[in-house]
């Protein structure tokens, strides 16, 4: 349900290094799955954040809400952590009577900004190709030891990772990020 | 290091981004198999020298089970494949047998 007094993982937590890692949140998470042959899926997804449903790795935007794959059948859609609900019954509405599932995971998430060289602190801790890494494109993978995902957008990027493990994230990124160590 | 790439989301991931699954392609003999059966389906695997057939788990990426053929000895990667299927498929055999024409076929 969704909580009026919701506070994120690490309270707005910030590093300032070559690059500036900041906790954001607490931010609407809904994760939708249903095969993408499910008819109104598209429909569901635009009722819900107004983003176009997103071709294989992508992430689509509408305003300050997205759209991500995550999986063959897996949506992730972001949105402001007050739009929740209404987005949940925007889905349940376009969904109705066919096969799908769609929760809140907003509590069970931390999200950071990275701003400035956001791929050079990555690049650290990740083993992802950088330079085949659309810039619509949203990149599930592992952070050191724990599963993440992240989009980058210019020098800047967005890294969600699991709330047990946001402070966990936040050190490795602050130390990743420490000024001196740009490569 | 091993880099397949996953054919759910086509991200060509390294070795410590999946998950290994053994070997593929196993036929299930359950309750009412006999103890030999079960035997030989719970411990007695090819591990062969040579192309091998495996399922890996995109485990920090996607989260999908897929399939993949590769040489033991040399560690090249054959292909990738999706995991609903219950023998590798044809295109894949046949490429196989031209890098590999002494290759036994994988029954």
């Amino acid at each position: 349900m969704f909580n009026p007094a919701a506070v994120s993982a690490l309270n707005g937590a910030a590093f300032s290094g070559y690059a500036r890692i900041r906790e954001i949140g607490p931010l609407g998470m809904i994760t939708l799955r249903a095969a993408p042959n499910v008819a109104a899926l598209a429909d569901a997804i635009k009722a819900a954040t107004g983003c176009a449903i997103p071709q294989m790795r992508g992430i689509e935007t509408a305003g300050g809400n997205r759209c991500a794959w995550m999986s063959p059948d897996e949506y992730l859609l972001i949105m402001p952590h007050a739009d929740v609900p209404a987005a949940l019954d925007a889905i349940a509405k376009a969904l109705a009577g066919q096969h799908h599932l769609a929760l809140d995971v907003s509590d069970a998430r931390a999200v950071f900004a990275i701003e400035g060289m956001a791929a050079s602190v990555l690049a650290k801790l990740s083993p992802t190709d950088f330079t085949a890494l659309g810039p619509k494109e949203l990149r599930r993978t592992r952070l050191a030891q724990v599963p993440a995902a992240f989009w980058v957008e210019g020098a800047n990027a967005t890294v969600i990772c699991f709330r047990s493990v946001a402070q966990y994230v936040f050190d490795l990124l602050s130390h990743a990020a420490k000024a001196g160590t740009e490569i | 290091m091993l880099t397949l790439t996953c054919p759910y989301c086509g991200i060509s991931a390294e070795e410590t981004e999946l998950s290994p699954g053994y070997e593929a392609h196993l036929k299930r003999f359950g309750p009412a198999s006999s103890d030999a059966e079960f035997e030989a389906y719970m411990f007695a695997r090819k591990n062969p020298k040579g192309v091998h057939f495996e399922r890996w788990r995109h485990s920090y990426g996607c989260g999908k089970w897929f399939l993949a053929a590769r040489c033991t000895a040399t560690l090249e990667v054959f292909g990738t494949y999706h995991a609903q299927v219950s023998q590798p498929p044809a295109d894949l055999i046949a490429a196989i047998i031209k890098k590999r024409p002494d290759w036994k076929g994988y029954a």
